[in-house]
């Protein structure tokens, strides 16, 4: 017996848990007297999410009363039909993209969320302060005072008007492309400029790349290499927030390539079967580094991929702030009444290259950039909203770009005087406490750095 | 058992042989649950009924599977009568045969036979402990001169195998009145006196020890054998004071009530942890304790709930992920490694992620290379993750309690064969404040002459070898290293400054196993105290093998008698 249990188990296991999933929907009207008696208070509200299926539950199907018409199969009543037909691959006509402005910034309908005057200048302010940044640390990079930039050229708006719709209690698990959502969040320009320079007053001690910024305060995780690890993280952490009984949701953002990893796939399961309050955020930009979307996947983009795990999902033009802003703050608020997940999909073309490591020039035609870049400029449409609405002039505009260029050269010219972090952060935070190994290796370091102190570098501080 | 019960499924659909035992299990618990759905789910009905069925799968495995794997378990021999009284022992011994391999040079031969001989005579009597059972067996084997060589011409034919080279002097002899700092100087005057003979290699014995003292555990149906009973008998013996039994399942159960009902941040997450009890009914009963939001049956994917957790843990949960098995998380090393084990050090310390991976690892009995390997090393070698292994039920209560309330990441690598197996606990220990420290290994026995280093299950085996050893007066030292990261270097240092020799044993694959680091460690930092090469003894270094007979020569075993059919694998 003991033999095969593992192989079994799985399979049984399998079995018993696509039952549960496919009878949830079934038994949950039914389970909510149950589970109430059984749960602390916070989560009364949420109790059907929490309720567990029970064995016998997914047995009824053994019953099926002989009804011809349909099947009452775990997970709910399933029809009987006499056409031999599939369903389509292609859809006869592709998912539709929300959007508020058209592409000179007119409003085109106002089933929109109104944003406040103040934060709407604010958000065209970091979008272009945003903008600025790219374009001077991208330039840093060319210079080799730092090794690594990454811009997120076109999708300002997603950034900037996504963060502007979440509460500081939100949780951000970011991919990359999302410095904008910390800028928002009031991450200041030397913290970022620190950040790439690597010195001791950076976050993360020197640690990591360029642009892998993350901060405690603003709730925004580290940035991870690995990618698309954060949108299962986010679930998680959206696990608790629910377990906490918060008044908050996580959101997560990723790319479109990044929804070809396992992780995609688990975490949106995941989400929905755990039912908890999480955003999945996918900036779709046509390309992952040189594979284009069509390499990628042969779907309608990422959006029909909710309905797949019974999640709700929205397309919305990513160039546009306000269909951003709107979307995101519909999202948050179902994430966080219902304590479910949603899906948003943003069209928004990469202007830049995917990083400083690359040259998008190679595999895509120049005029198809430049031509995002004019055409469908987010930053652009968005002002022209804004003088429409009469809340920005041209002496604003000129104002503001020269005073961001010159708070990032100034930002960069302080970080880099700053001195790198010391030697003995190279030990610290491998654990909570400092193991003995660990000490043993830094007492050793420092007494070799004593026997050569003439080849020790001067700008690492012991 | 099933006689009254329809082989079906429940769509009339037949269920194959090998899914019976597990399917009807699983009908009869639904059963019962729905007859009791008021009682507690671990109320004794289905235990009982769970006993009943695993008595069931024994009988079957052993007419479907076991029967013929041990007859077809004796490798080739010349005779076919031998065979035949080879699988005989198999099924008179219970499952077990405990045999010494004779890797000497010829000259002695003679001599092991003699004293084997003398110490097989008058125990006879299978009904024994499986030691005694052992030595009976020796008896047999040695009375049949032919089988004896045969071993030997197995052992040629491995130019590997004679790789036993811990030697220990003989304390048989003079030496015995002589104290430890005597002994030694007479061992290094032999030594030097040795000509033309490398000075490590100084054969003063009959007998191989360690490298050769390993178990056979022929029986897949029991792999619990009567031969760690034996070996719980001896622990029982040191820890006479204690009153109380406990099995490993119930320690860890109860480490992870005692710990969930202490902080409502810790909840568990995995497969069949839930409703099923958990895989290995290690869960068992949390499910009605701390409801669904804290006992999470979830999707079949490893690096779905294992990033899952690690998002909790970043946000303040502390969860407890339980693998199937440790193979199993190969799909989610990405999430251990990459996002558990560096984000501390990556966020600068504003992410902790207090996590704990736990479940069994390393060879179970009869589930091929895929469910057999151990990871110990694997996770071992990467900062930032702290690795446990307990053995007994005491290590398995405060590892685990020590794990959830550490704040780092931590592998808690378990063993499904010692899940069943019930050591003494002290009062001390069944407290619910008790939790041992991480990091600090465990003498599980004091020893002069050698110290064998070991972890999870090999402890036992260790302690077995070292009682077998003891009664030919060689006192060994065993080391239950309780924590593969960190290891405590200072306490094998320790020993091994005053035993002198190190043998390592290990599940795991030799290269660049815990074996290894261990020695690395040792030659670093106690070279000048070695008396001996240091040995590591090891899986082999091949995926594991389904079939039983190759399975059992794959992991480390004790062999009591001689055994002159085997070729056996040390590494």
């Amino acid at each position: 017996m003991a033999l095969y249990l593992p192989f079994l188990r799985r399979r049984i296991g399998f079995l018993g848990m696509m039952n549960s999933t496919l009878s949830n929907f079934k038994t949950s009207v039914l389970s909510e007297k149950n589970s109430i008696t059984t749960l602390s208070d916070f989560c009364n509200s949420f109790s059907r999410r929490f309720y567990s299926n029970k064995a016998d539950k997914q047995f009824d199907f053994i019953h099926n009363g002989g009804d011809s018409k349909e099947l009452n199969f775990p997970g709910g009543i399933v029809k009987f039909t006499s056409e031999l037909k599939f369903l389509a691959d292609v859809p006869e006509e592709r998912i539709h993209c929300y959007r508020v402005l058209d592409d000179s910034g007119q409003l085109i309908s106002n089933n929109f969320v109104q944003v406040d005057k103040e934060i709407a200048v604010k958000m065209y302010k970091d979008m272009v302060m945003l903008q600025t940044m790219d374009t001077i640390f991208y330039e840093a990079q060319r210079q080799g005072r730092i090794s690594f930039y990454l811009t997120a050229n076109g999708e300002e708006a997603i950034n900037i008007a996504s963060a502007a719709a979440l509460s500081m209690d939100d949780l951000v698990f970011p991919q990359y492309r999302e410095a904008g959502v910390l800028l928002w969040r009031g991450f200041t320009l030397q913290e970022f400029a620190n950040q790439c320079f690597g010195n001791k007053d950076d976050n993360g001690k020197g640690r990591q790349m360029p642009i892998h910024y993350g901060s405690n305060k603003h709730n925004y995780f580290t940035v991870a290499s690995t990618v698309a690890t954060q949108i299962s993280h986010a679930v998680g952490a959206a696990y608790s927030l629910k377990m906490d009984g918060r008044d908050a949701c996580t959101i997560t953002y990723f790319g479109d390539g990044g929804t070809s990893t396992g992780d995609f796939h688990a975490a949106l399961n995941f989400a929905a079967v755990m039912e908890v309050p999480v955003i999945f955020f996918c900036r779709n930009n046509g390309w992952a580094i040189s594979t284009p979307v069509s390499d990628q996947f042969r779907s309608d983009g990422i959006v029909v991929r909710g309905k797949a795990y019974g999640i709700r999902s929205i397309r919305v033009d990513g160039n546009d702030a306000l269909a951003v802003f709107s979307a995101v703050c519909m999202a948050r608020t179902i994430a966080i009444r219902e304590s479910k997940p949603v899906l948003i999909e943003a069209l928004a073309y990469r202007a830049g290259h995917h990083s400083t490591s690359d040259d998008s020039s190679k595999y895509r035609p120049i005029e198809e950039i430049e031509w995002w870049r004019e055409a469908q400029n987010p930053v652009t449409r968005f002002r022209e909203w804004l003088r429409g609405e009469g809340l920005w002039t041209t002496q604003a505009e000129t104002e503001l770009r020269d005073s961001a260029r010159k708070e990032v050269l100034h930002a960069i010219q302080v970080a880099e005087k700053v001195e790198k972090p010391t030697v003995k952060e190279i030990f610290t935070d491998v654990y909570d406490v400092l193991p003995s190994n660990l000490r043993d290796q830094e007492k050793s370091l420092r007494e070799t750095i004593e026997r050569h102190s003439q080849d020790y570098p001067i700008d690492v501080p012991l | 058992m099933g006689c009254g019960v329809s082989r079906l499924d429940a769509n009339g659909m037949a269920i194959p042989a090998r899914l019976r035992p597990i399917f009807l299990q699983r009908l009869e618990e639904i059963k019962l649950r729905r007859q009791n759905r008021h009682l507690n789910a671990g109320s004794t009905p289905s235990k009982k009924e769970l006993l009943l069925h695993a008595m069931d799968d024994d009988d079957n495995a052993s007419h479907h599977q076991h029967s013929p794997r041990a007859s077809k378990s004796v490798p080739s021999t010349p005779k076919k009568g031998d065979k035949m009284s080879k699988t005989e022992i198999y099924g008179k011994e219970n499952g077990i045969v405990a045999n010494i391999i004779n890797n000497n040079n010829n000259k002695d031969d003679d001599v092991v036979a003699k004293e084997s001989n003398s110490i097989g005579k008058g125990k006879n009597d299978p009904k024994e402990s499986a030691i005694e059972g052992a030595k009976a067996n020796m008896k047999d084997e040695d009375d049949d001169g032919n089988e004896r060589m045969i071993g030997h011409e197995d052992d040629d034919a491995f130019p590997g195998s004679p790789s036993f080279r811990v030697y220990f002097k003989d304390i048989n002899g003079e030496d015995d009145h002589i104290d430890d700092n005597g002994k030694r100087d007479a061992f290094k005057d032999a030594v030097s006196s040795d000509d033309g003979i490398s000075p490590m290699v100084v054969i003063r014995r009959e007998e191989d020890m360690l490298g050769i003292v390993r178990q056979r555990v022929a029986c897949k149906a029991n792999p619990v054998s009567s031969l760690e009973q034996g070996i719980r008998l001896i622990a029982s013996r040191a820890f006479s004071s204690s009153a109380k039994e406990m099995t490993v399942r119930d320690a860890l159960n109860s480490a992870l009530d005692e710990e969930m009902s202490a902080d409502p941040k810790v909840f568990i997450m995995g497969e069949e942890v839930g409703e099923y009890q958990g895989a290995y009914k290690i869960t068992k009963g949390l499910l009605d304790k701390y409801g669904p939001e804290r006992v999470v049956d979830t999707p079949i994917t490893e690096a779905g709930f294992t990033g899952i957790g690690v998002g909790a843990a970043y946000y303040g949960l502390r969860p407890v992920i339980e693998f199937m098995t440790f193979n199993f998380s190969m799909q989610a090393i990405d999430h251990i490694i990459n996002s558990a084990a560096k984000s501390n050090y990556m966020s600068a310390g504003q992410i902790s992620v207090p996590i704990v991976f736990r479940g069994p690892n390393g060879a179970a009995a009869g589930v091929g290379a895929q469910h057999s390997q151990c990871y110990a090393a694997w996770y071992g070698a990467c900062p930032g993750l702290k690795v446990l292994a307990p053995y007994s039920s005491e290590d398995a209560r405060g590892l685990l309690k020590a794990a959830i309330r550490d704040p780092d990441p931590v592998v808690f690598l378990e063993n499904e064969l010692l899940y069943g197996e019930s050591f003494p606990v002290s009062a001390e220990a069944l407290d619910s404040s008790f939790s041992l420290p991480i990091g600090k290994a465990k003498i599980e026995r004091e020893g002069r002459d050698v110290t064998i280093t070991a972890f999870s299950k090999m402890v036992g085996y260790a302690l077995q070898a070292a009682e077998i050893l003891a009664k030919e007066g060689i006192s060994a030292e065993v080391i239950n290293l309780r924590s593969i990261r960190p290891l405590d270097r200072s306490t094998i240092n320790a020993s091994v400054r005053k035993t002198n020799r190190l043998v390592t044993l290990e599940e795991g694959f030799p290269q660049h196993g815990v074996g290894a680091e261990i020695c690395a460690s040792v030659v670093e930092e106690s070279f000048e105290y070695l008396d001996a090469p240091v040995e590591r003894i090891a899986g082999a270094d091949v995926p594991m093998p389904y079939a039983a007979n190759l399975e059992r020569l794959a992991v480390p075993q004790v062999l009591i008698s001689s055994c002159p059919y085997i070729n056996y694998f040390v590494f």
